[in-house]
């Protein structure tokens, strides 16, 4: 396998029961790229990037993740990956040093790694001063910012981003990708699932998931030419109209 | 080791930041302990008595009088008729009715023999039959005083008579509290165990962290092991007040080693923690592992042993109970309290609650999974 390729998958995918969440995929994600994963609701995204974290367990396909195969080798997968879900995943009752002292540790970082990284973040966010405040007495905008600080905190190869900027107003967002541009320089992959289109225009790949299957996959420019639209929001709609599967 | 370290921090700090775990685990004990076991009195006192008098005679008013000084009985009223005091049972003023047939004291003085009525109420089962078994107890003691009196016993009785001393081994004023306190500390220790560690990873699948953990190298048994001990050690602080409260308030001192009790202790928390990560990895929000626990905890009680004796009940009970951890380990706790057993008397169920943590671990432990 060439270097330059941190995600493949070929033919991948899930099924509960008989309904097939998502259907036989197949893209790659080479390194330092920023690869935007796009859907409707209940389109599947989810449910692939879970099979691609070790989460969840393929039907049938196959995916590997920075070199290691999905279903034999998820823990060391593990290792080289960071996450952050849509649910808001950092311990509200914990304090903000405290949740990358708990993250940075289990990844197996030393403590003086601990510390200066804490530091690093900490004085990049302007958060000095909130280090020893509680995470659930930060607004939402700061938590989101941190939690995917936390994400990258071990110096992952490949960070997931489940719709990491919903419900964040539209200042945050813009820093928020700030934060993602950063962290793709580090030449850290990202990989980013998001509901919206302006977001889409700033990822280097775009694909479309429609009813579990990838509909369209390439850059935003190649994208907007290939459907003849003027923004990314009508290639979406578009690609989106055909979906027959119900939202949820 | 190290990531053990990181979890256990973390535990240990979310816990003692939570100000309603910290009342639970500290404050519930001690008032529990102060006040179940004076509700859980299996004496009967105050048992209130209706007296039918037709008599009105020397003796009449002698029994009457010696059943009040007995202390177990409230005289509720003295009517001269049985339909009265029937009405004060309806109105649930009364428990037992007692009736002294006229002529009482003529039979008794010249046929040797009378009779004496007595009308349980039987809603209250228990206090209905203890109260008719105190009344009979205080009427044959009076009734032999009576014979006593009259009766010239002649040199050697012309009946056989059985008369049976008994002594009670182990807790010889059958103090009951040595025998709730133990029991109810059991329960206790059930609760904090099993309970707060269901509901603890529960509420890590609610917010979703756990999906956080799951994809980071932190590993099951780690995981698992990060939850157990922080309770374990909680368990054993709880056992520890408990044990502290008895001896305080009630006054009971293990005749047996601490040791056994913590060691017995030791190894059941293992068994309860697991079933406690059971309830979870079956749960899916705090509700769910509430009424389970709660399901469980209650069948656990009463087939316990704490409240009824397990030799009284019907078979199929029996055999259940030989399934529930509570009942080895309410039943260890008396043997060591109350009797002195030491760690070999008890080493069978030892073995078992041995067992029961391992078949309930590794199915807690097969059930959970970092993959879907």
């Amino acid at each position: 396998m060439s270097n330059d390729k941190v995600i493949t998958a070929e033919q991948l995918t899930k099924r509960f029961g008989d309904f097939t969440a998502v259907d036989h995929i197949s893209f790659e994600v080479k390194k330092g790229e920023i690869f935007g994963f796009l859907g409707a609701n209940g389109a599947g995204k989810t449910t692939a990037m879970r099979m691609l974290c070790g989460l969840s367990l393929p039907t049938s396909g196959k995916a590997t993740v920075a070199g290691f195969d999905v279903y034999k080798e998820n823990e060391k997968i593990k290792r080289n990956i960071g996450y952050m879900s849509q649910k808001f995943s950092l311990y509200d009752d914990l304090t903000v040093k405290e949740n990358m002292r708990f993250y940075g540790g289990i990844y197996g970082m030393s403590d003086k790694q601990i510390k200066d990284k804490t530091v690093f973040i900490l004085r990049h966010l302007h958060l000095e001063t909130e280090g020893d405040k509680l995470v659930k007495s930060l607004p939402l905008g700061w938590k989101q910012k941190l939690a995917f600080s936390v994400a990258i905190f071990h110096e992952p190869e490949i960070v997931f981003l489940d719709e990491p900027t919903g419900g964040v107003d539209p200042v945050t967002r813009r820093e928020f990708w700030n934060m993602i541009y950063q962290a793709a320089a580090d030449g850290i992959t990202i990989f980013v699932t998001t509901h919206y289109m302006d977001e889409a225009e700033y990822c280097n790949r775009v694909s479309i998931m429609v009813d579990g299957r990838i509909d369209a996959l390439d850059t935003p420019a190649q994208l907007k030419k290939t459907f003849e639209a003027k923004s990314m929001d009508e290639v979406f709609l578009k690609l989106a109209r055909k979906a027959v599967r119900n939202a949820d | 080791m190290r990531t053990l370290k990181f979890l256990l921090q973390k535990e240990f700090r979310q816990i003692f930041r939570d100000k309603a775990i910290i009342r639970i685990i500290f404050i519930m004990p001690v008032i529990q302990l102060l006040i179940l076991p004076l509700a859980a009195d299996y004496e009967m006192k105050n048992i209130k008595l209706s007296v039918v008098d037709h008599d009105h005679s020397e003796y009449s008013r002698q029994l009457v009088s010696k059943i009040t000084a007995s202390g177990y009985f409230i005289l509720n009223d003295y009517s001269p008729s049985f339909d009265k005091s029937m009405n004060e049972i309806e109105h649930d003023r009364s428990d037992l009715i007692m009736e002294i047939p006229a002529n009482f004291e003529k039979d008794l003085v010249k046929e040797d023999e009378a009779k004496i009525f007595v009308a349980v109420n039987a809603i209250n089962g228990v206090k209905g039959n203890l109260g008719g078994a105190y009344l009979r107890t205080i009427i044959q003691n009076y009734n032999n005083e009576v014979r006593t009196e009259w009766v010239q016993l002649p040199r050697f009785s012309p009946e056989t008579q059985i008369e049976v001393t008994s002594s009670n081994w182990f807790n010889p004023l059958m103090n009951y509290k040595y025998f709730m306190v133990p029991g109810i500390l059991v329960i206790l220790l059930t609760m904090v165990g099993a309970n707060l560690t269901a509901i603890n990873i529960v509420k890590e699948k609610e917010i979703g962290t756990i999906e956080q953990i799951n994809v980071t190298p932190v590993k099951k048994y780690h995981f698992i092991l990060g939850k157990l001990i922080p309770f374990w050690i909680l368990g054993l602080v709880v056992l520890t007040m408990g044990l502290t409260v008895a001896r305080v308030a009630y006054g009971i001192i293990p005749a047996g080693s601490f040791l056994t009790i913590y060691v017995f202790a030791a190894v059941y928390l293992l068994a309860i923690l697991g079933l406690g990560l059971l309830i979870s990895t079956y749960s899916v929000n705090q509700q769910q592992a509430m009424l389970l626990s709660f399901f469980v905890m209650m069948i656990f009680v009463l087939l316990g042993g704490l409240y009824t004796s397990i030799d009284s009940m019907p078979e199929w009970a029996q055999w259940i109970t030989r399934f529930n951890p509570v009942s080895y380990f309410v039943n260890v706790m008396r043997m060591v309290v109350l009797k002195g057993s030491t760690l070999a008397d008890i080493s069978k169920d030892l073995l078992i609650m041995g067992g029961f943590a391992v078949a309930l671990n590794g199915w807690a432990i097969l059930s959970y999974r970092k993959r879907s």
